[in-house]
This record gives C-alpha cells, sequence and structure tokens, in this order.
C-alpha cells in the first residue's frame, strides 16, 4: 500500500474523532474523541517514517504514545473531581465561567 | 492482491468501524471497548509499516493501560452518582458538517501532495535503532518524558484523593 493509503485512513479516524469531541455531552465521551484523533497522528507519523526510510516519527510516536498516557490520567483525575463537587460530567452544565 | 493490500483494508475497515461505534453507541462502556478494538487496530497498521515495537507499544499502554484507567474512571463516578452515566450526542448535524469538511479538505490536501514514492527498504528489525536514538540523540527529552509522567500522576493522585 502507497503512504496515501495510509494517509487517508488517518484523515478519516482523525474526522471521526473530531466528530465525537464536537457532539459528544459527556466529558469522558468527549475525552475518547481526543483519544482517536491523537490515535490517527500517530498512524500518520508512523506512516510519514516508514515511508521517508527514517525512524525520527517512530521515535517522536513513543513520545506522543507516553504524553498521552499522562493526558488521560489528569483528564480522568479532573472528571473525578468535577464528579466530587458538581454532580456532573455533562460538558454543558460546567458553565461557572458563564457571565 | 497480495496479502499486504488485504490486511491494509481488513484493519482499515475494523479501524474505521470501531471509530464510528466509539463516536456513535449510546453506552458509554461500549464505547470504551469499542476504543480498546480502534487501538488494537491501529497496533496491526503499525506491524503493517513494519514498527513491531510501537506496536507492542500501542497494545500495552494504549489498549492496554488508557483503556483500564478510563474503565476504572466510568466505574468509580458511576458509584459517585449511583446511576447510569448518559452518554448522548448534541449538534449531531453541525458536527457531522464540520467533520466532513475536515475530511474533504484534508484529502484534497492529501490527494495534490508530492508524497515520497514506494517505501525504501528498512533493518529487519528496528527495536535496536529506536532504543540508539531514544538514548542518544533524544536522550533530553526522554528524561523529561519522565518528569512529565511522575508529576501527572502525582497530579492525578492528588486531585482523585479520597475527601477529607
Amino acid at each position: 500500500m502507497g503512504l496515501e493509503a495510509y494517509l487517508f485512513l488517518a484523515a478519516t479516524v482523525f474526522a471521526i474523532g473530531l466528530f465525537g469531541v464536537m457532539t459528544r455531552r459527556n466529558t469522558v465521551g468527549i475525552l475518547l474523541g481526543v483519544e482517536l484523533m491523537l490515535n490517527a497522528v500517530n498512524i500518520n507519523l508512523v506512516a510519514f517514517s516508514r515511508f521517508q526510510g527514517d525512524t525520527l516519527g517512530m521515535v517522536f510516536t513513543l513520545f506522543a504514545i507516553a504524553i498521552t498516557v499522562a493526558e488521560v490520567a489528569v483528564g480522568l483525575a479532573l472528571v473525578i473531581l468535577i464528579f466530587r463537587t458538581r454532580r456532573t460530567a455533562m460538558a454543558d452544565h460546567l458553565d461557572l465561567l458563564k457571565g | 492482491m497480495t496479502a499486504d493490500v488485504v490486511a491494509f483494508w481488513g484493519l482499515a475497515v475494523l479501524l474505521v468501524g470501531s471509530a464510528l461505534a466509539v463516536v456513535l453507541t449510546r453506552n458509554l462502556f461500549h464505547s470504551v471497548l469499542w476504543l480498546a478494538l480502534a487501538l488494537t487496530g491501529t497496533a496491526g497498521l503499525f506491524l503493517l509499516l513494519e514498527a513491531e515495537f510501537l506496536a507492542a507499544v500501542q497494545v500495552l499502554l494504549y489498549a492496554g493501560g488508557v483503556v483500564t484507567v478510563v474503565v476504572f474512571a466510568i466505574v468509580v463516578t458511576e458509584r459517585l452518582v449511583g446511576e447510569r452515566l448518559s452518554h448522548t450526542s448534541r449538534s449531531v448535524p453541525l458536527g457531522a458538517i464540520t467533520a466532513f469538511g475536515l475530511l474533504a479538505g484534508l484529502v484534497v490536501s492529501i490527494a495534490g501532495a508530492p508524497l515520497a514514492g514506494p517505501a525504501p527498504a528498512m533493518p529487519d528489525d528496528l527495536t535496536p535503532e529506536l532504543g540508539y536514538a531514544v538514548l542518544t540523540r533524544h536522550v533530553l527529552p526522554f528524561e523529561l518524558l519522565g518528569v512529565l509522567l511522575l508529576v501527572a500522576l502525582l497530579g492525578a493522585i492528588y486531585f482523585a484523593r479520597p475527601e477529607d
């Protein structure tokens, strides 16, 4: 398969993830959409790395995966904290800063 | 058709199908399980791209670690409220239009981009090369990553500590 095939596939997954981020009401659901988008970017990085014959993209992917794990841990801790104080996980209900 | 093409299309269908299920299903728990499937499909793509080490990392950290943590978070929050979390969608038409617009833009620019030709031959096993790169040229980001993970996990524990 050519490089284009991987890029088209990653673009599709990225668009699906964006759809999830925009439409989900639940903060955990939004986080899952972000995961899909990050995953699509990783596919792109590895595909470019393979087709350029350079391992730099794979090293970058390694870092991206590790940072995503940290992001998920902090994001879910925030969700639990919001749950404790506001008794909701709906992003629409978190409007304390609304004027 | 060679085995590579068949494997690519199989994984592509699996990945797109499970990604759609993640954003469309009405059960939050099922959403997470579909995400695990999508992440495993991505590991398969990494195998096709001859990045075996990344495929292993993907399965261990992503499909294993992230999904477990999300499942824990759902169970904990459901116990806190004592009811099922609702998992509905809003402004679906707007989201669909934006996503399709972005996809169309990306497809047009990918189709028009001057991309590299067929993949050059790479060494059989890239893992030693990756390890060498991480511990020589990229050793500073590698060490910073360790600090980041420590800080992020301490912060997460602090946020989610038991109420006193």
